[in-house]
């Protein structure tokens, strides 16, 4: 039964969730692996888990993205 | 985005850190002399860093109400304070991606940081009022269930007050019911990310345990 999806997902929480300190340390790695196509997500499930509830880090995950992707090798 | 290439001397200084790719090592080699190597290489650096932190603070821009000579200023000092931190945290960069992208990082985490602190000094709602009102668009509630979504969100605010600790709800407040920047509250509070996750983390499982239990919300399922 999920008749209130919205507010649901919201209070939804993940155990694997390493929280915002241990996303942040290995951010740049993350990074690299979603912009080389590497299985980011199964690799570091926790981290994954993170970015999909904290909007502040999700944030800097997109922000360190778009930057990875508009550097040159 | 047009980006200015910034690893055009990887060849020119091979420094044997193992591990490292070239141009990584050549960024650490030569950020750990002294002399004018190591300040045109930290002048690059600078300007890297002045770079990401522009597009970030144009990225973020629109959804943060600040444009013009104020968000430039904002990416400026963002650049500056994170060559500080990188330059301070230099022996703690152990090769697990390129340098360039964990010197970055940093950009990003002070664009972040001063938008943050920017909303504290700005406040756009009031940090501490209760504003239940949000709650329906936020969540998606359509407008033809409002006499059940009016029996969740009472429920939903009996739970607020009965099984969330002092700080729990005092954050729950400022983040959800009124729309306050994490990175604000923890201005406000004297935190630090972390911890104010932290907290929201334990209300959000206390509060859906409550809503389980009421009936309002199913219990977990796999795959989900």
């Amino acid at each position: 039964m999920n008749d209130w999806p919205g507010l649901d997902d919201f209070l939804r929480t993940d155990p694997q969730d390493v929280g915002c300190d241990q996303a942040m340390e290995m951010l740049h790695v993350y990074v690299e692996l979603v912009a080389a196509g590497a299985p980011a997500e199964q690799r570091y499930p926790g981290i994954a888990a993170h970015l999909r509830a904290c909007g502040p880090c999700g944030e800097d995950f997109e922000g360190l993205l778009a930057a990875v992707r508009g550097e040159p090798d | 985005m047009a980006m200015m290439p910034v690893n055009r001397r990887a060849d020119e200084t091979p420094v044997t850190a193992a591990g490292l790719d070239p141009e990584s090592a050549w960024w650490l080699g030569v950020l750990a002399e002294t002399g004018p190597r190591q300040e045109a290489a930290l002048a690059r650096l600078h300007e890297l860093l002045v770079r990401i932190a522009r597009a970030e603070a144009r990225r973020r821009g629109p959804r943060v109400r600040i444009t013009g000579p104020e968000l430039d200023d904002l990416a400026c000092q963002a650049a500056a304070d994170a060559l500080m931190a990188i330059i301070g945290k230099l022996g703690q960069f152990r090769g697990e991606s390129r340098f360039t992208t964990w010197a970055c990082k940093f950009a990003i985490f002070e664009v972040s940081a001063k938008i943050g602190r920017h909303f504290w000094r700005h406040p756009a709602v009031p940090l501490d009022a209760e504003d239940w009102n949000r709650l329906p668009d936020r969540f998606g509630f359509e407008p033809a269930r409002e006499s059940e979504w009016r029996d969740l969100l009472a429920a939903l605010r009996r739970a607020v007050d009965d099984e969330l600790t002092a700080r729990q709800r005092e954050v729950f407040v400022a983040i959800v019911l009124n729309g306050v920047p994490l990175d604000t509250l923890v201005i406000k509070l004297g935190s630090n990310r972390n911890a104010i996750y932290k907290v929201l983390f334990d209300a959000r499982r206390k509060l859906r345990a409550a809503l389980v239990a009421g009936g309002y919300l199913g219990h977990d399922t796999a795959g989900r």
